[in-house]
């Protein structure tokens, strides 16, 4: 078992950053380990050439590389064949693949079935097919945080098609029950998709048990690079399935009025793929999987315990956070606030009072002055406008934790916090 | 006490106690700007005379860089010809406040410019109307 201390030394930006440098938004992207790096950097100096076609050695080993880099990302997630990976962008564009290839064959009054904590990459999507007549509902939550599933039961009707669900909401930091909603959702004879953008980073995930048909997620958030992600998918569903983009590498044939595709997964796979992000990923999941995603568990649930206890002792005015208390359903993400301010009804009537001073701090200033602490967090919507709308505020500022971070980051993070409402109040 | 700290503090200070804040009653116009991304409101109304603000006040929400820009604004531009006014340059905003803020919160700050300068083309499309 490695030392959290030790995996701190394994990012080159905390020691460039200097000690004091305390990051928080993990569950915006996270660091990169030097093996990350490393993979990237000996990809392109040493065996860099394009994928597939190739005769000669090297592409026929950088072939080879993107192959095992495949098969990496399936092991990691409990897939039981590689050809279930999809390599794509990231999580947003796994779901815009899924809501356009799988929109195609819904009809006028099918249903779609979201949450309401969902981030905008698995909602809008899906609003481009409302021009078809298809109908969109959200299952609400309840006071803490967590899916309402009386609401969900209700919602889930003959007519839904789709259930796409977060498995770890970014702002609450909810963990839904995805094993016991795929079992309701397939004896509805729905499909159900997974947004584990939040979820695959930061605890075990196991596709064959969970038992879902699709699930997404981004190799940035789980220490690889930008612009790699992977969808997985049944692979008879992938099959049935219509390719996304049209280009190179997805053919099996092209005529002048029409095509063949290739097979899965490679039919999803148009143009030169971004192997230097499906070698770093590799590299990530490896690193990740040399901790332990149970460690990774343990560890993030520590510093959320750690939190909430603290935020308990805190003398700071009026500071309120959002997402369930209990830790064995929480990850590691803290939204807060000091006081609320609410969302703007252009129909409401500004009254002289309303500037705020001294009952709330906007996030956007918390998240400033945080900074010039050196603390590094997120403030705004996280991309959730509908939830943040849900818990009638217009923003969050929000900490989110992973590997590198330690109780001392915490400890830093409610102090500071206290020095801003002193400072603000 | 570095300049830029005391230009944050001086900018804290109008957020905490602003000036010109409140409503003008039949103002010669009034316009109402927000962000949508983090919320930040301005309302302002303003009496102008021979092509002269003179009177200004702004009500609004947000974070201290919006609010307080906001009073600060109104301090500079009371008095000012609509010439004058039209001729603030987001760099000019941004040298009075003389805080190194960012692209992200610039957008702040410019909030009560851009409704300033809405207010003068509501009135001035109205008075050639």
């Amino acid at each position: 078992m490695h030392s959290w201390e030790q995996i701190k030394n394994d990012f080159p930006i905390f020691s460039n950053k200097g000690k004091d440098f305390i990051y928080l938004d993990s569950a915006a992207t996270t660091q990169k380990p030097r093996v990350v790096i490393d993979a990237i950097c000996n990809f392109y100096e040493n065996s860099n050439s394009n994928v597939h076609r190739g005769i000669y050695r090297l592409s026929e080993e950088a072939t080879e590389i993107y192959s095992q880099s495949r098969s990496a990302v399936s092991r990691f997630i409990g897939s039981s064949d590689p050809r279930q990976i999809v390599f794509v962008r990231n999580a947003t564009e796994a779901l815009n693949l899924l809501a356009y290839s799988l929109g195609r064959s819904l009809k006028a009054g099918d249903e779609i079935l979201l949450s309401i904590m969902e981030h905008h990459s698995n909602i809008v999507p899906w609003q481009f097919l409302i021009d078809k007549g298809v109908k969109l509902k959200f299952v609400d939550i309840t006071e803490d945080g967590t899916l309402d599933m009386d609401d969900l039961d209700s919602k889930l009707t003959d007519r839904t098609r789709i259930v796409s669900l977060t498995h770890c909401s970014n702002l609450l930091g909810t963990i839904n029950d995805v094993s016991g909603i795929a079992g309701k959702v397939h004896d509805n004879g729905s499909l159900f998709i997974i947004d584990g953008a939040q979820s695959v980073p930061h605890m075990p995930v196991d596709v064959s048990s969970i038992d879902c048909d699709f699930l997404v997620f981004s190799g940035h958030k789980m220490l690889g690079p930008m612009g790699i992600g992977a969808l997985y998918g049944k692979l008879h569903l992938l099959e049935e399935m219509s390719p996304f983009n049209g280009g190179g590498e997805m053919i099996r044939e092209v005529y002048q009025d029409h095509s063949t595709w290739a097979d899965v997964p490679e039919k999803f796979e148009a143009g030169t793929p971004n192997v230097e992000g499906a070698v770093g990923l590799m590299a990530a999941v490896n690193y990740l999987k040399d901790i332990g995603m149970d460690n990774v568990r343990k560890h993030e649930k520590e510093l959320i315990r750690y939190t909430l206890e603290l935020e308990q002792e805190s003398r700071a005015v009026n500071l309120v956070s959002y997402g369930p208390r209990d830790i064995n359903i929480r990850g590691g993400i803290y939204s807060f606030n000091l006081g609320e301010i609410r969302p703007l009804n252009l129909q409401d009537t500004l009254m002289d009072d309303n500037i705020n001073v001294g009952s709330a701090v906007h996030p956007h200033d918390m998240a400033s002055s945080l900074d010039g602490d050196n603390i590094s967090v997120r403030s705004g919507h996280h991309c959730a406008m509908p939830l943040t709308h849900r818990l009638n505020v217009v923003a969050t500022s929000r900490a989110s934790y992973y590997i590198y971070n330690s109780r001392d980051d915490v400890r830093m993070l409610f102090e500071a916090i206290e020095r801003i409402s002193k400072v603000y109040s | 006490m570095t300049d830029a700290d005391l230009n944050s503090e001086i900018l804290l200070d109008h957020y905490r106690n602003p000036h010109h804040h409140g409503q003008i009653e039949n103002p010669s116009a009034k316009q109402l700007e927000y962000n949508p991304v983090c919320g930040d409101t301005i309302q302002i109304t303003v009496r102008i005379e021979n092509d002269r603000i003179t009177d200004i006040k702004f009500i609004g929400r947000g974070c201290s860089v919006s609010q307080g820009t906001a009073s600060m604004l109104t301090d500079h531009v009371l008095g000012l010809s609509l010439e004058e006014v039209k001729k603030i340059s987001q760099e000019d905003l941004l040298d009075m406040l003389g805080i190194n803020l960012g692209p992200s919160r610039e957008k702040c700050a410019l909030l009560s410019l851009n409704t300033i300068k809405k207010c003068i083309s509501q009135y001035e499309n109205k008075s050639r109307s």
